[in-house]
């Protein structure tokens, strides 16, 4: 197997006057792995993203991402170029006026000219089905166009690994599905957090728990059966 | 909240330069404020009114716009007159109105309403965010840019909280009184609206962070020339010249 793209080792962290939330975490991402995370609220999810992109730095232990020990501010300058985040809230991720602003902001950070930085914008626009909303004001957008816009903002900057935080939460069925088509059609690695088991199984290829601040596989298929109500349930149907 | 009420028009004036507009503005303000000659005060109020005519704004708006200032405005009528120093010019049974205390007054408001609309037709005529980028042209400092146009950003969101919080509060059938407990509940309203405020504030920041913010915004307004530039510019020079000779050589 390849060298892993993302190697935490050993990494505990905690809140100022709170329980440990992450406790002797190991985790590793190899190139085009396609993870989901699933947990109860507070169990560190969102914790271990913002250790990844070095928002926050760990008590103990080691981030190495792309083969190099990660530690100072300025070594995550890098990681983060290379690593997008989705927020959980899209609010906190588009302050841009317009939606092409907000779009081209990675990209100009980059370094890119004024030309290069329009055309990734609107390419990646393109990408996520969401030409013509270019000039649209971003406060002004609904919750699934604020959060395809969000995925538009962190994919205009190429990344290789894309953390996506609970990506699929108060989305509508159809914005759901699109979102699904987005990111199976993506060729990149892929860390999910979500709630949504139905979500995560469409979407990731190993599906992981977190546990007392630890990492465990639930990778076993296990058949169970479980009884729902609904509007027309007494006609034979399926569920996909 | 800040509905930007005539940042949609499409007059002329929308089409000239924002900085061009800026510069006129402020020029303009400067010299009103100093301003105290009748004849130059008149002059400003009928190019500012001429100039919302010519922009088409929708004048109940304008007028609309104008009533807050005007309640400031009957207040200062209501007090100045009569108990402004100097000869008293007539009386109202027991009150003496002095001449020195009318014309205060009637400077004032004539300033006002000409500052007020003028801003209206040249300022308020485009989006807050033109107004950002066209500040930080002029050279106004990034950070003071910045919190212009992120206060303008956020100040939807955190006026959704607080709907979202009183919303919380009306459910559990809070009704204001004046009581302790109502003293209470809004304080604890504000707190948490400044709590959650920061920790948008520091959420924002890490998202900038992370697609690579390292203090400088970019930005990618380009503002295109038009031949109306030259003729605003001439005409605003012009005016403000004029303005001048009324108040100062004449």
């Amino acid at each position: 197997m390849s060298s892993p793209l993302l190697n935490l080792s050993n990494i505990s962290f905690h809140y100022p006057g709170g329980k440990p939330v992450l406790d002797g975490l190991d985790f590793h991402l190899h190139a085009s792995d396609r993870i989901g995370l699933v947990a109860p609220n507070g169990s560190g999810k969102t914790t271990l993203f913002h250790v990844i992109m070095g928002l926050l730095k760990a008590d103990s232990g080691t981030v190495e991402a792309f083969g190099r020990p990660r530690q100072e501010e300025s070594d995550f300058v890098e990681v983060r170029r290379r690593i997008g985040l989705l927020f959980q809230d899209a609010d906190d991720q588009l302050f841009s006026p317009t939606v092409l602003e907000d779009v081209a902001f990675g990209p100009l950070n980059l370094g890119k000219t004024r030309e290069e930085a329009l055309a990734v914008a609107r390419e990646t626009l393109d990408f996520l089905r969401l030409k013509g909303f270019e000039d649209r004001v971003t406060y002004k957008l609904s919750g699934g166009e604020k959060r395809l816009v969000s995925l538009a903002t962190v994919l205009a900057m190429q990344p290789e690994v894309l953390l996506l935080d609970e990506p699929s939460t108060g989305l509508d069925s159809n914005t759901k599905e699109t979102l699904v088509e987005i990111l199976n059609g993506l060729d990149l690695s892929l860390v999910l957090i979500s709630h949504e088991f139905d979500f995560l199984s469409r979407t990731a290829r190993h599906i992981y728990t977190l546990e007392d601040g630890r990492i465990r596989l639930d990778e076993e298929l296990q058949i169970h059966t479980h009884q729902h109500a609904h509007l027309m349930g007494k006609h034979p149907h399926r569920h996909i | 909240m800040i509905d930007e009420a005539f940042a949609e028009g499409d007059g002329w004036l929308s089409r000239i330069d924002p900085r061009l507009r800026i510069l006129g503005a402020a020029g303009f303000a400067v010299v009103v404020a100093v301003a105290y000659d009748f004849r130059a005060l008149l002059f400003a109020l009928i190019l500012s009114l001429g100039l919302v005519v010519s922009a088409r704004l929708s004048l109940r708006r304008v007028v609309r716009s104008l009533l807050a200032a005007m309640l400031f405005l009957a207040l200062l009528w209501l007090v100045l007159p009569w108990s402004y120093e100097g000869p008293v010019w007539f009386e109202i049974g027991p009150v003496g109105v002095t001449r020195p205390g009318v014309v205060l007054c009637s400077q004032i408001s004539l300033k006002t309403v000409a500052l007020m609309t003028a801003f209206m037709a040249l300022v308020a005529t485009m989006t807050v965010d033109t107004l950002g980028h066209a500040l930080s042209r002029l050279q106004l400092p990034d950070k003071m840019v910045y919190l212009l146009l992120i206060t303008y950003r956020y100040l939807f969101v955190i006026e959704q909280e607080y709907q979202r919080l009183v919303r919380a509060m009306k459910i559990r059938n809070f009704r204001p009184t004046t009581s302790l407990h109502t003293y209470r509940t809004y304080a604890y309203l504000v707190g948490m609206l400044f709590v959650r405020a920061s920790e948008r504030a520091r959420r924002v920041h890490c998202a900038m962070i992370c697609r690579g913010f390292s203090g400088r915004f970019v930005s990618l307004r380009r503002f295109p020339p038009n031949p109306l530039n030259s003729v605003f510019s001439f005409g605003t020079i012009g005016a403000i010249g004029l303005l001048i000779v009324l108040e100062w050589v004449m």
